[in-house]
């Protein structure tokens, strides 16, 4: 638009720009003004109310001395960096699987699902029980003659985040999958059929060919994992209640736990504002290659 | 269950209430079988009355129910009436001005003379006036043994520490577990408190948690209750339950040799149809030292701008504390009555010995009084993580102890 039509600038699209009012408003207040607010309480020291008693960086130093905290960060680092790289390429693998043009398409689509139309509370639970050495899989196979047979991962405190990470992986990948068959389909068959002339083998062109044109829904399935893995919270709860001994506590567990039971809202707001900053080291970098990067090429 | 079950009585209720009775809405963690019933001798005394006793139980422990709780009061939707452990939990609403003053019937009704401990009554007082009335005591120095697990280990039933220490071989050796824990904060902490009482004495228990005495915590008699502590967590190693009430089935059933809980324990005993004396055992303060503390429940009434509704908040106060209620209440729930003045004779042998220590005055506070909801929960998450690794030696655990000591408020 010229400069000189400014005014009718801004009043174009007039329906749309007040439609969009409430979401702005939202945004700004809920998201921004309470991440300032929420920032502002960390240097305080409130306890069960919010209360302006400035202590300066206390409660951060607090945070980082705190073993549990520490642990925390270890498990979610953990389990962040399994969840994506398993959820990737097991929904990859099964959606390329799937994409063969197989019999019962429909079914198996369903069926590898599911799982993720369970709550993580169900997912949890389930896997405690499957997991449970009493009466889940080691019970099983003991029954069937290996009598040496151990595998109690929620009782072992240095695998615990892997019996963890199972349950996760098998919520979750079922809607990668999906996401990744919707990209598949949208590869033209024009590229498969080039690819089968020149002679290039299957393994190869979903390598070199069809993963990099996928872009897109790697991306998108790359935002879903990583945001499923910064809130995880219920599954833990779910599944050991951050047990045995602090062995499988997460971060959000800890913001829970200190803002509602230890009723000391200063510790719960440090240790979500570097909730926030961690997102946020990972998240800017991104964005600017992401978006910066789309500018230039195009 | 509870809710279910209170929802047709409730409803009832409402038909049969004339215009004037006020409904109070009255929030508590008491779902278990016992406790249920326990809480009905409240709703129906409170009834009685021509008011109406809404009940809001939450499942869960206290744990789940207190941040809702919190979270209503603070939100501005508060209940007419609340359960919670009286003490510290409560300061910051009170101090909000969030808490209905009891000061005018606490004084008419005379509760500093009838309520014994005092402690308890002085755990509701803030700046000399007093917010909530108690209901109970639960004390958490106990230990309940396995009669038939010693029986099948071929040892005589231990009747104090150092003997329940030397008999646990003979207990692994028939594959029992000589002491179960269940792997929860509040469970491990719990059991490291009564050790500490029992090993280092009420005034090093005292010393550290009243006084906040850092010395105290890093000397040389704390290192020996770190060292009870370590034999106590090898013992429960392998544990493998996480809730208290499973960990006290492993007792009823014989799989395990004792268990160190409050005496809230009795009520899973009493439903399994344990007697006393006969198929289980109980110690207060380990048979070592015969001290009890005195935590226990009280309730709280929020503020209401409605004086209706206040003057039955004040009603159901007085009712709580009843002698009636009292004895009808405590009966039922298993915990020891806040008043001196009562007869409960019909109370089974394990209830009589905390009575008899009551009386002999061998009291002291409960955690949930002299420490605040935040000092609690490090103290807790250091417990949970000694007791089940055990790769941290009890000199760490100490020194992070004394730490976390030096820190409270």
């Amino acid at each position: 638009m010229p400069r000189s039509k400014r005014p009718s600038g801004l009043l174009r699209n007039l329906n749309a720009k007040i439609a969009a009012i409430p979401m702005i408003l939202i945004a700004s207040v809920i998201f921004v003004g309470c991440t300032v607010w929420t920032v502002v309480h960390s240097f305080t020291k409130s306890r069960l109310l919010p209360k302006m008693d400035f202590v300066g960086l206390d409660q951060y130093e607090r945070l980082w001395s705190t073993r549990r905290w520490l642990i925390s960060i270890e498990n979610l680092a953990i389990y962040g960096l399994c969840m994506l790289v398993l959820s990737l390429v097991i929904g990859f693998v099964l959606a390329a699987l799937l994409d063969q043009k197989i019999r019962f398409e429909n079914t198996f689509r369903s069926i590898i699902l599911f799982p993720f139309a369970l709550s993580f509370v169900v997912t949890g639970l389930v896997w405690q029980w499957i997991l449970n050495p009493d009466f889940g899989i080691q019970f099983i196979v003991r029954n069937l003659g290996w009598e040496s047979f151990t595998f109690d991962p929620l009782f072992n405190p240095e695998i615990v985040i892997f019996g963890v990470l199972i349950a996760g992986v098998w919520q979750g990948s079922g809607l990668i999958m999906v996401l990744m068959l919707a990209g598949l389909r949208g590869i033209d068959g024009e590229i498969w059929k080039a690819s089968r002339i020149d002679g290039i083998p299957k393994w190869k062109t979903y390598l070199y060919v069809v993963i990099p044109m996928m872009r897109p829904v790697f991306i998108t399935a790359l935002v879903l994992i990583a945001s499923g893995i910064v809130k995880v919270y219920d599954l833990i709860v779910a599944q050991t209640k951050g047990g045995p001994g602090i062995a499988s506590e997460v971060p959000a567990k800890y913001v829970m736990d200190a803002m509602f039971s230890k009723q000391n809202l200063g510790q719960g707001f440090a240790a979500s504002t570097m909730m926030l900053v961690s997102v946020l080291i990972i998240l800017i970098p991104y964005a600017y290659l992401e978006f910066g990067g789309r500018r230039r090429d195009k | 269950m509870t809710k279910f079950t209170a929802i047709p009585a409730t409803v009832a209720m409402c038909i049969a209430s004339t215009a004037y009775a006020a409904d109070l809405e009255v929030t508590h963690w008491w779902t278990s079988g016992g406790e249920a019933a326990a809480v009905a001798e409240f709703a129906n005394a409170f009834n009685a009355t021509g008011h109406n006793w809404v009940d809001g139980a939450i499942a869960g422990s206290g744990g789940t129910a207190r941040p809702i709780i919190v979270s209503r009061i603070i939100g501005g939707d508060p209940m007419h009436a609340t359960q919670l452990n009286h003490g510290r939990q409560a300061e910051e609403l009170i101090e909000a001005g969030l808490m209905l003053d009891l000061t005018d019937i606490a004084e008419a009704q005379g509760w500093k003379d009838i309520v014994n401990p005092p402690g308890l009554l002085e755990s509701c007082t803030q700046d000399g006036k007093i917010y909530c009335v108690p209901v109970n005591i639960h004390s958490w120095q106990w230990i309940w043994l396995s009669n038939e697990a010693y029986k099948k280990a071929g040892v005589d039933v231990p009747s104090n520490w150092d003997e329940f220490v030397a008999a646990a071989p003979a207990l692994q050796e028939k594959d029992i577990l000589p002491l179960v824990v269940g792997q929860q904060g509040w469970q491990t902490n719990g059991a490291f408190g009564v050790i500490q009482v029992a090993v280092g004495g009420a005034d090093l228990w005292s010393e550290i948690n009243i006084n906040k005495s850092v010395e105290a915590a890093a000397g040389p008699e704390m290192a020996k209750v770190f060292a009870a502590a370590d034999t106590a967590r090898q013992m429960s190693a392998n544990s493998n339950v996480s809730d208290w009430n499973l960990a006290t089935a492993k007792v009823i059933n014989g799989e395990a040799g004792g268990q160190i809980m409050g005496d809230w324990a009795q009520g899973e005993f009493a439903v399994a149809g344990k007697i006393a004396g006969e198929d289980y055992t109980c110690l207060p303060g380990l048979g070592v030292n015969e001290v009890i503390s005195t935590g226990g429940d009280a309730f709280y009434f929020p503020k209401v701008d409605d004086p209706e509704i206040t003057a039955a908040q004040k009603e159901l106060a007085s009712i709580m504390i009843s002698k009636e209620a009292q004895v009808a209440f405590n009966l039922k729930k298993g915990s020891l009555p806040v008043r001196g003045d009562i007869d409960l004779s019909a109370a089974n042998a394990c209830m009589q010995k905390g009575l008899e220590i009551l009386a002999a005055g061998g009291v002291l506070p409960s955690g949930d009084q002299v420490l605040s909801s935040d000092t609690t929960g490090q103290i807790e998450d250091l417990f949970v993580e000694f007791w089940s690794d055990l790769s941290m030696t009890p000199e760490d655990a100490q020194a992070r102890y004394a730490d976390i000591i030096a820190s409270a408020d």
